[in-house]
């Protein structure tokens, strides 16, 4: 590509003061990233279903026909429409308190991603921080966050999550905080075995001969390099969080009635899942399409950042 | 084809190895023909990316998945290997052609012992009792210069310093005798002195079995002290071959000329003097490669320089790639110009 | 080649206590010098287990003359990399003192430090960080010392730029839109950007090509030449050290087994294991065969280190008194040349 076109004389060989050939150019970045991400199908498939979920979370008072809590007794169990008793009226049909299940489960999508985010935002804070630590600095920090992090993981989430929340009381913030606080662990395993890689990195020696305080060496040195791969830690915790939430909406111990949580859902449907199937159906499909496509997002996201990914 | 040729071990004609990559296609190797006599170290010398691990990768046919190789011939002692069933390559591979690794830890397998190891390919090559190959592993062992030869056999690679792993290598490629080793870089993560020894150890066992070995460096030193024939690549091609004495004596591609003086010769540059640098770097090989590709770093290049020499024969068994080969250009070289 | 410098460096050489009449014996002192230098690591303990312990580097003393260079050969894990180490405040030693123009830096803080000793790293891969920009990396040391305007810094960039050969539209890119002769000039950029006295040069070339590696040095002996610095060139490749280099220091195993000047060393080597490692260095005489070098392939246990004189082991030479007793860093010529041999 540049040697077709480098002049034959040595007139280029002499440019003053270099003498160094030409730097290769690289195509545009942004072009080479779209290509990337739609090259790829499992991550396009990702990104358009979390992308739908978070515009149907934004707009769910504006999409949904009905208000999620207003009951209707006259209108229960009404079947969805593609039955031979459903109405346009209730496109996905009813609950057994006459709720639209339809504006139900969009205003259940602000439930789902607003926990898989923010759980995800407060372990990748505590999971980073102590595997940013164990890693830079080894030795004492690393064994006892090591120590801390095996002791997490011998703690079955479920059964913690579920005995903390009884005595709480469940509740969306409880979830919210509970989940946070048990879900690092993924991060700061990732974070500490690529942080180790990177404290003999030699560009950090540079960072630290310079005398740059440690904050900076962690935050801009090591951090930004790590990026990649806590952003894909990130979206199979996101997925995890949300199928938790349904686990504990389920057993009655995460966010309470009458919020429309998909688990809670799922829940209050189980004594007519063998007549009205799709009462449970509904919302369990909707979970499983966007756990899958958030792990599809995750999986995409580590091929793109795998070696040869940059450079 | 003539007596001469009929000859040689390998014959390789017009081989090309192209890879695919996100920016086009990579010509890691652009048309390179060379021959390996029996019982002969070829050293292919060259820099970084200059294709010579992927020559040697496509001669064993160990290349990537995705690159696409096409040769005029290649031929390994009448066979060729551009049809050869990946059976019948596998069975060739290991028994007549051997390979010896830069870094004998990752070449090693770290779950099995040495003498598992050693042993497998003259078992399932040659269908010798596991008795006879321990024997044979102990001898090759004892003559690689490992101690205690016996007890090594039971001990995994990891029990073993840089240095007896490279000998481990050796001996390993040694089992069933093959015809070529291609040893790619096999000396370069080692330290200096550990180098000379196996390099002496591999010279002198090449000469007693009557080996051929291709030698892949990028290390003139070596080269000059093991090698029987050259051949440096650049760029994908090889630039000049020759008998090593004539090679050095008498460079005839300014690349050529360029590495051997780039180099500080105790005793010749004076300590602390600028060294002759060749400017520039080496040209991409993605998209279409035209002419000489050390045109824009070449002291002497002249227009002409933008059609693609041809391989001349400088004598008997020299070649240079290079419009100038033969015949010195008058203008004087350009002054040195890296500040 | 490069104009006058934009910014001064605010007190760059000069620490506080120096007085006019010290800058007299400033050319006597040292730029460096390291008195008994040792570090000791701990392998393999744990939260609830001691490990055992490591000399990577027992008692090196070494001086080295403004404006020289001093070349450090010896195998890996002979306890170089880590010297270089202390010597840019990356570990602490566990005993010994260096003292940078004669003054002590083991209470000085890292900036003060880090305005004197700077370091060229190995690998051109691994020195620069692949998410900042070239400008970036090579000002990082203005702007962690505060040093002149965000415009006078852009100007010191480019001047370093152009001082180290590279064009200015570099400055934009990132490493890996560089070569690994470009990526290892950014790193002599950054430097030499602050105008340090003394340069740790940690294998600066051996990832190189070799027709790379020549611009590389030819670059090193002009900015020595011109800013008047003064190395310390770690290496293994010996003819590169003996092109470069005004006294040679030879390490085993974390000790200084050998040093003198460039002729002592590669005229007259005295350390058999000196001799050694000159007898293994290939130079390109076709014809001369690999040399037998005479040593065996015990190459020892940095954690577990022979009695008597590290070397016996592989010493063609060794004799009862070498299994025995260490031998003393001696001077041997008046030239205060100095070795660690009974035999010598």
């Amino acid at each position: 590509m540049t040697t077709s076109s480098v002049s034959p004389t040595a007139s280029s060989a002499s440019t003053p003061g270099t003498g160094l050939g030409e730097i290769p150019l690289q195509p545009p970045a942004w072009s080479r990233v779209t290509r990337r991400l739609f090259g790829h199908r499992g991550l396009a498939i990702g990104l358009i279903v979390v992308g739908l979920a978070i515009l149907i979370a934004i707009f769910a008072p504006l999409l949904a026909p009905h208000d999620p809590y207003h009951q209707d007794i006259a209108n229960r169990m009404v079947p969805p429409v593609w039955h031979d008793k459903g109405s346009w009226e209730h496109v996905l049909g009813t609950d057994k308190l006459g709720r639209d299940t339809l504006s139900r489960l969009l205003f259940g999508t602000r439930i789902s991603l607003t926990i898989g985010l923010v759980v995800a935002l407060i372990s990748g804070v505590i999971g980073t921080t102590l595997g940013v630590l164990a890693g830079y600095f080894g030795g004492r920090v690393d064994a006892v966050i090591s120590y801390v992090i095996t002791t997490r993981l011998a703690m079955p989430v479920v059964l913690v999550a579920l005995a903390l929340a009884s005595l709480t009381g469940g509740s969306l913030t409880t979830v919210i905080v509970l989940l946070g606080l048990l879900l690092w662990d993924r991060f700061a395993v990732v974070s500490r075995s690529v942080t180790q890689q990177m404290r003999d990195a030699e560009y950090v020696y540079a960072a630290r001969t310079l005398g740059c305080s440690l904050p900076y060496i962690l935050l801009r040195e090591v951090l930004p390099n790590i990026a990649g791969s806590l952003i894909v830690v990130m979206t199979l915790e996101m997925a995890h969080a949300i199928l938790l939430e349904a686990t504990l909406s389920f057993l009655g111990m995460g966010v309470q009635p009458p919020l429309p949580s998909w688990g809670l859902m799922v829940a209050e449907g189980k004594a007519y899942m063998f007549f009205q199937p799709w009462v449970i159906a509904i919302p369990g499909i909707a979970l499983f399409v966007l756990v899958l496509a958030i792990n599809l997002l995750g999986d995409g996201l580590r091929d793109l950042n795998a070696p040869g990914g940059r450079n | 084809m003539s007596r001469l040729e009929v000859n040689n071990l390998l014959e390789v004609k017009n081989l090309r190895v192209d890879l695919p990559v996100e920016a086009g296609t990579l010509h890691a190797v652009r048309g390179i023909d060379f021959h390996v006599e029996r019982g002969e170290m070829l050293c292919l010398v060259g820099e970084s990316g200059c294709g010579k691990s992927m020559t040697s990768l496509a001669l064993m046919g160990l290349l990537p998945r995705k690159a696409r190789l096409k040769a005029d011939r290649l031929q390994f002692d009448g066979i060729d290997l551009t049809t050869l069933s990946e059976r019948r390559r596998s069975d060739l591979r290991g028994a007549r052609m051997s390979m010896i690794f830069q870094e004998p830890m990752t070449a090693l397998n770290p779950a099995y012992t040495l003498g598992n190891q050693l042993c497998e390919g003259l078992i399932r090559h040659r269908g010798v009792s596991r008795q006879e190959a321990r024997e044979r592993a102990i001898y090759l062992l004892e003559r690689v210069g490992i101690s205690a030869a016996r007890d090594r056999l039971d001990q995994y690679p990891h029990q073993l310093s840089g240095g007896l792993r490279q000998r481990v290598m050796i001996a390993m490629a040694l089992m069933c005798e093959p015809d070529l080793i291609i040893a790619d870089e096999p000396t370069t993560a080692l330290d200096v002195t550990i180098q000379a020894q196996i390099l002496r150890l591999l010279r002198e066992l090449q000469q007693e079995f009557g080996t051929a070995v291709i030698f892949i460096t990028h290390d003139l030193g070596v080269v000059a002290r093991i090698a029987d024939r050259v051949a440096v690549m650049y760029a994908g091609e090889v630039i000049e071959s020759a008998p090593t004495p004539t090679l050095y004596a008498n460079p005839g591609h300014p690349y050529t000329r360029g590495l051997l003086s780039c180099i500080p010769a105790p005793g010749k540059t004076p300590p602390g003097s600028r060294l002759q640098a060749i400017p520039g770097v080496v040209p991409s090989l993605v998209g279409h490669v035209e002419g000489c590709a050390f045109r824009n770093r070449c002291p002497q290049a002249q227009p002409i320089c933008e059609r693609t020499p041809p391989l001349m024969s400088l004598s008997g068994d020299h070649r240079a790639r290079c419009h100038y080969a033969d015949r010195p250009v008058s203008a004087p070289p350009q002054p040195e110009t890296i500040s | 080649m490069n104009a006058q410098p934009i910014i001064e460096v605010a007190e760059p050489r000069q620490l506080p206590s120096t007085s006019d009449s010290a800058s007299a014996s400033r050319a006597a002192t040292p730029a460096l010098e390291i008195c008994g230098l040792s570090k000791t690591f701990t392998l393999g303990g744990g939260l609830f287990k001691r490990g055992r312990t490591l000399g990577a580097v027992s008692d090196v003393s070494l001086r080295i003359p403004r404006g020289q260079v001093m070349g450090l050969v010896g195998e890996s894990g002979c306890g170089k990399s880590t010297l270089a180490k202390m010597l840019l405040g990356l570990t602490t030693p566990s005993d010994g003192d260096v003292l940078v123009d004669g003054r002590p830096v083991r209470d000085a803080d890292q900036k003060a430090l880090a305005r004197h000793i700077q370091p060229i790293f190995q690998d051109p891969y691994s020195s620069l960080n692949p998410r900042k920009r070239i400008a970036q990396i090579v000002g990082l040391p203005l702007r962690v010392h505060g040093i002149g305007t965000p415009r006078e810094q852009r100007a010191r960039i480019a001047e370093t730029l152009d001082v180290v050969g590279l064009p200015r539209r570099a400055a934009e890119q990132f490493p890996g839109q560089l070569s690994g002769g470009q990526r290892q000039r950014v790193a002599i950029a950054r430097a030499l950007i602050m105008r340090p006295d003394i340069v740790i040069c940690d294998e600066p070339t051996s990832a190189l090509d070799v027709s790379v590696q020549a611009q590389i040095l030819n670059l090193l002996l002009d900015l020595k030449a011109e800013f008047g610095l003064t190395y310390l060139f770690i290496s293994h490749d010996l003819a590169v050290v003996e092109h470069l280099v005004d006294r040679v220091a030879v390490m085993y195993l974390g000790r200084i087994v050998e040093e003198g000047t460039r002729e002592q060393i590669f005229g007259s080597p005295r350390h058999p294991y000196t001799r050694a490692l000159l007898d293994s260095a290939l130079t390109p005489e076709p014809g001369m065969g690999v040399p037998d070098i005479g040593l065996g392939d015990a190459t020892p246990d940095p954690s577990d280190p022979p009695a008597g004189c590290a070397f016996h082991p592989r010493c063609p030479k060794a004799q009862a008194a070498c299994r025995q007793q260490r031998p003393r860093l001696e001077d041997i010529r008046s030239d205060n040349a100095r070795v660690a041999c009974h035999l010598a």
